[in-house]
């Protein structure tokens, strides 16, 4: 059985999604991940998806499950290095992965998330620069 | 793309190659994906097209699943003069699906989707055929040619 494997760094968690992703592992991640949320007291959750090359409307529905569930428990979702194919591709789907934060890459994905949680109860819809460069 | 216009009628399409494969577990789709995207990159689709027509098959693979109880996938690489093109063929023997029209509208789902799979998939691709006979089946053909 594949896992996608959270990592906990200071008060956030961190998770790198490095490979194709079906349904019930997406399922999985996010159950896991929301239950790491409330064990750790975690303050920010990072998604890394700069391996992911497919992300159609249901993993579209489960990143956005996941930051609205982890809202819920106090923590920021953001969700990083998101391939312009698939911006595009999503875009086009027809989900436009809204109340979702993003960065383009881990380190601004981290800054940001450190500006979310410092300034607590900041701006509602804050997000990074999520224009998305050719590699 | 070239539309038909008078002068020009419309090409036929041809059928290069052939690859049928079975769709009854959600790891079959990994492995579909991927056989779609060998595919493509041999016709030099690129990587934002390569990434649409997956997606696209990524939607209809799970709707076959979810209520066809699985089926099979046909794939082909076809030709239009100088055009190339993959096309895909997704049959089950599922209950079919009563209200085609209401089916292909944004935002409608008989399960809890978002109710984006088929007009989704059909914004993603050049061409989109549906035919669904109740207590049948279901077969959906989608096309994208490489330049499309």
């Amino acid at each position: 059985m594949d896992k996608i494997p959270i990592l906990r760094m200071g008060s956030f968690l961190l998770v790198t999604i490095q490979v194709d992703l079906y349904d019930r592992l997406a399922l999985d991640l996010e159950a896991d991940l929301v239950q790491m949320v409330n064990k750790t007291g975690s303050k920010g959750v990072l998604i890394d998806i700069s391996a992911v090359s497919i992300v159609d409307s249901f993993m579209g529905r489960i990143i956005g499950n996941i930051a609205s569930m982890s809202k819920i428990l106090d923590a920021e979702t953001v969700v990083v290095g998101m391939q312009p194919a698939v911006a595009i591709t999503l875009i086009e789907l027809g989900l436009p992965l809204k109340g979702v934060h993003t960065a383009l890459d881990v380190e601004k994905g981290m800054n940001l998330l450190k500006s979310m949680i410092g300034d607590d109860h900041g701006d509602e819809d804050e997000t990074d620069d999520d224009d998305t460069f050719a590699e | 793309m070239i539309t038909g216009t008078k002068t020009k009628p419309m090409m036929m399409i041809l059928s290069l190659s052939k690859d049928n494969i079975q769709v009854q577990k959600e790891q079959d789709v990994v492995l579909l994906r991927n056989r779609v995207r060998e595919v493509a990159v041999k016709i030099k689709m690129g990587l934002v097209n390569q990434t649409k027509l997956i997606t696209a098959a990524s939607e209809l693979l799970r709707n076959m699943l979810r209520y066809g109880g699985g089926g099979s996938c046909l794939i082909e690489v076809v030709t239009r003069g100088r055009d190339n093109g993959v096309r895909l063929t997704f049959t089950d023997h599922g209950p079919g699906i009563p209200d085609i029209e209401a089916a292909m509208r944004d935002g409608f789902s008989t399960g809890k989707s978002l109710g984006l799979g088929l007009p989704g998939a059909k914004r993603l691709c050049n061409e989109f055929d549906l035919k669904s006979k109740p207590g049948e089946g279901t077969v959906v053909m989608i096309l994208k040619w490489a330049n499309g």
